[in-house]
């Protein structure tokens, strides 16, 4: 079980939840679930997420295991120069 | 494919060393090929036609007699870039800046292009493409354009990210807030509180090479782009979207760069030539000139920003607030985000709060600059943290050691950090000579930290063993900063080989997998570990070809210092292989040697620095000479240091001139005034001190050699720091960037006065 953050922009989309807790093993696997309960998420989810494992940030590897108790944090991705 | 990128311990023999730059000789003879060096037999010259006005509805555009004139082959306006987007906003939006569809948002947006044999044919045809404009109010300056009462870029746009959602238009395109506790009762905590208001001019990246590309369109769809660019597979994307184009028949090569720094992350011509060229049947070559550049290519945002920090008497920071508000350009984008989460990310806090406002502006479409919006953020913030430690009367350095962020700390952006290095940087810089040199008269001495995020992405790289036993390495992250040579010596750690017998180029996108731009400080972190990865499957392949030609299981043969050699007494008469030897065998032992490579290379980490600088400012002409300026920056491992600090010094210079001179001066009209280095005045080796570097090397845990991204991070404080010193100099504080000569002097009068 990790219980996720979302940045506020997400927050009105997941029935104004700031944090939730999912059963996942994977990155993959709990934005799947994220979707799932909260279909207005997939768009942000597909196209600007990134995701913040005790700390460090995955943008793309969404197999990135999540141990158990992790903190996650679902962060937009970001720009840079 | 399985890549373990645990940082692990290691003695290097070739990482960390400083050999010659590949790239130089070719740099300084001329020999580079720079985007506007490419030429193709038959190719026409493109021009743009571009707004003189701020804000202006496009109400008829005839091209005819431009059509006729003798040796234009082309003409295009924003007709012959249909809308294929398909609903995607923010590809719409790069379409409508690469060519006006219904209004010329700001001075320098392209409305028409022409190809012509030659550029005198070429600029003739310019000046008979007749516009209606119907000219619209505007607004370039970001408080401004925040106003209920502003004139309005965009009719659609809400503002999102407020409850209840509004339901008229404003040129605030989103609102963005982070942070935890509860800022007003850490305030009242406080025995001491600062609060101020910042503003920062728009900069423009500065780049010496402008935007050129040339673009050629088959009659069976082939397409060929040559272009200088951060990130040619990105390009080839986006052209392919916004074009209709198939992305396997758009091949993309990227030239030498003369400078990016997130200015060539974005397509800007590129898509005007290959339409052109798609019209004329044509090769076509565009390269913008350094008005086109400061006009109609990606600057920085402006802000306006508000900083409030209280503090008790002992140092301890209870509580910070800021609120910021970026230009964006016509189109909505995340840059006051950014500065949000930035703003306080140095600082271990209990109560803190930012909110982040994007203004819609007439001015470019806003683009990444180096750790972009940062710098700006950390200005503000920074400015604030000096002001409260001097109230207080603490060191700021030891005000900012007791305040800084460690492994544990909730960032003001959200998560926990892991291992960080602002302490260490910190600690650096009491701890380093210039902090107890004697300054002059009319001097000062001011110090800023600075963060970054940076990042990682996908990845691919092909590393191919010659007969000779040299190593071609082809990477797909086009090189800004010397990832060339340290991608070589990683290569060559890896193999245990001469740095010598290791080539890297930058492959084009028809000759390599899919790789993301080289931003986000990514180019060696990412490649680099591409790198090892496809060098240990070409160690596989060649302790393979050295169990077959020993003929002995391939379980018992080890790779060491380069060679493949066989374990265990019974082969005590096999002398070891080197690379050479395999290499040279390879054509009767399975063929070529190689090793590949595609991952997405996460983990980056995020990046501290502490910056010193100490200034001398003239009182009667209010002119400012950096006198000394120290930067000290954790690089995880500096796989080459000489680039390291290069990049530690042109972060230093960038911020310099953005600290002190350089500014985008918009007139009443809402054209840009200073469209050139004439009047856009960035630093000169004469206005800059040698810049000294510290490295610090604290291992990133998510890479094999401990690599961090060092591209960005060293233009955060800069603003800060010289601010800083500058306040500290003059006994003004200063908010408002660029210190020029004026602004200063006018402070001191108004200091005077007051």
């Amino acid at each position: 079980m990790v219980t996720v953050t979302l940045w506020a922009g997400l927050v009105p989309l997941a029935d104004n939840q700031k944090t939730l807790e999912v059963e996942a093993d994977t990155i993959r696997d709990l934005l799947r679930q994220l979707t799932e309960r909260y279909p207005g998420l997939r768009d942000p989810i597909k196209n600007e997420v990134a995701v913040v494992i005790d700390g460090v940030i995955y943008r793309d590897d969404r197999s990135r295991p999540l141990p158990d108790g992790a903190e996650v944090f679902l962060m937009r991705r970001l720009a840079g120069g | 494919m399985s890549f373990d990128a645990t940082y692990r311990d290691k003695a290097f023999k070739s990482v960390g060393t400083r050999p010659l730059r590949p790239d130089g000789v070719d740099k300084v003879t001329g020999r580079a090929r720079y985007g506007a060096d490419f030429n193709m037999p038959g190719q026409l010259v493109a021009r743009v036609l571009r707004s003189p006005h701020a804000h202006a509805r496009i109400k008829r555009i005839d091209t005819s007699r431009a059509e006729a004139v003798r040796g234009v082959k082309a003409v295009i306006t924003a007709a012959d870039l249909p809308d294929l987007t398909d609903g995607d906003a923010s590809l719409l939006a790069i379409l409508d800046n690469c060519m006006a569809r219904t209004k010329a948002l700001y001075d320098g947006h392209a409305v028409a292009a022409v190809a012509a044999i030659d550029e005198k044919s070429a600029k003739q045809a310019l000046k008979l493409i007749e516009v209606e404009y119907e000219i619209l109010p505007h607004v370039v300056d970001v408080d401004a354009a925040a106003r209920p009462d502003a004139p309005i870029l965009n009719e659609a746009i809400r503002t999102s990210g407020v409850e209840p959602a509004p339901d008229t238009p404003s040129n605030v395109a989103n609102r963005s807030e982070f942070g935890h506790g509860d800022v007003d009762a850490g305030f009242a905590q406080a025995d001491v509180i600062v609060e101020r208001s910042y503003r920062t001019e728009q900069t423009h990246q500065g780049y010496i090479e402008p935007h050129a590309c040339v673009a050629n369109c088959n009659p069976d769809g082939t397409t060929d782009l040559w272009v200088c660019t951060q990130g040619h597979f990105v390009y080839r994307q986006t052209c392919a979207d916004l074009l209709g184009l198939e992305v396997s028949k758009l091949r993309v090569t990227s030239s030498e760069i003369g400078g990016g720094f997130g200015g060539k992350t974005h397509v800007w011509a590129e898509p005007v030539a290959l339409a052109l060229s798609r019209k004329a049947g044509r090769p076509v070559k565009l390269v913008m000139s350094r008005e086109e550049v400061f006009r109609a290519s990606g600057p920085t945002s402006a802000t306006s920003i508000d900083v409030k920090i209280g503090a008790k008497a002992d140092g301890t920071i209870t509580a910070a607030e800021a609120t910021l508000r970026y230009s964006n350009g016509p189109y909505a984008d995340m840059w006051a985000e950014l500065g949000a989460m930035t703003s306080f990310a140095c600082y271990d806090l209990e109560n803190v709060k930012t909110v982040g406002f994007e203004v819609l502006v007439n001015r470019p479409k806003v683009a990444a600059y180096r750790a972009p919006s940062a710098p700006m953020a950390a200005f503000a913030v920074e400015s604030a943290v000096d002001e409260l430690a001097h109230k207080i009367g603490m060191d700021a350095v030891e005000f900012r050691i007791r305040n800084a962020a460690k492994e544990g700390t909730r960032s003001s952006y959200g998560p926990v950090y892991g291992p960080i290095g602002i302490g260490p940087t910190l600690e650096a810089a009491k701890a380093h000579p210039h902090m107890s040199a004697p300054l002059g008269e009319n001097q000062g001495r001011g110090m800023a930290c600075g963060f970054w995020f940076n990042f990682g992405g996908q990845t691919c790289t092909d590393l191919n063993i010659n007969a000779d036993g040299t190593v071609t390495l082809a990477v797909g992250t086009v090189d800004v900063g010397g990832s060339r040579a340290s991608l070589s010596l990683i290569a060559a750690e890896e193999l245990g080989i001469d740095y010598q017998n290791v080539k890297a180029v930058v492959a084009d996108t028809a000759t390599l997998g899919y790789n993301d731009m080289t931003d986000g400080s990514r180019g060696t972190f990412s490649s680099s570990m591409a790198t090892i990865s496809a060098a240990r499957n070409a160690i596989e392949v060649m302790r393979r070809r050295a169990a077959l030609t020993w003929d002995i299981p391939v379980e018992d043969v080890h790779w060491e210092d380069g060679h493949a050699k066989a374990a265990g007494s019974k082969y005590d008469n096999l002398s070891p292989l080197s690379v050479k030897e395999i290499a040279a065998e390879s054509g009767n032992s399975g063929g070529p040697i190689a090793g590949h490579s595609e991952m997405v290379a996460d983990g980056a980490g995020v990046s501290f620095a502490t910056h010193l600088c100490d200034v001398e400012v003239d009182p009667e002409t209010g002119s400012t000479r950096i006198v000394r300026y120290t930067v000290i920056q954790d690089a995880g491992k500096a796989v080459h240091p000489a680039y390291v600090e290069g990049q530690y010094q042109g972060g230093a210079a960038q911020g310099i001139g953005w600290a002190l001179n350089e500014e985008y001066i918009y007139g009443e009209d809402g054209r840009l005034q200073n469209p050139g280095f004439l009047d856009y005045r960035i630093p000169v080796c004469s206005d800059l001190p040698m810049i000294d570097t510290q490295i610090l090397e604290i291992p990133n845990p998510n890479h094999p050699y401990g690599v961090r991204g060092v591209g960005e991070t060293s233009i955060v404080p800069p603003l800060a720091a010289i601010a800083n010193a500058v306040s500290n100099a003059v006994g003004v504080r200063m908010t408002h960037i660029p210190m020029s000569p004026p602004r200063i002097l006018a402070a001191l009068n108004a200091d005077k006065d007051g």
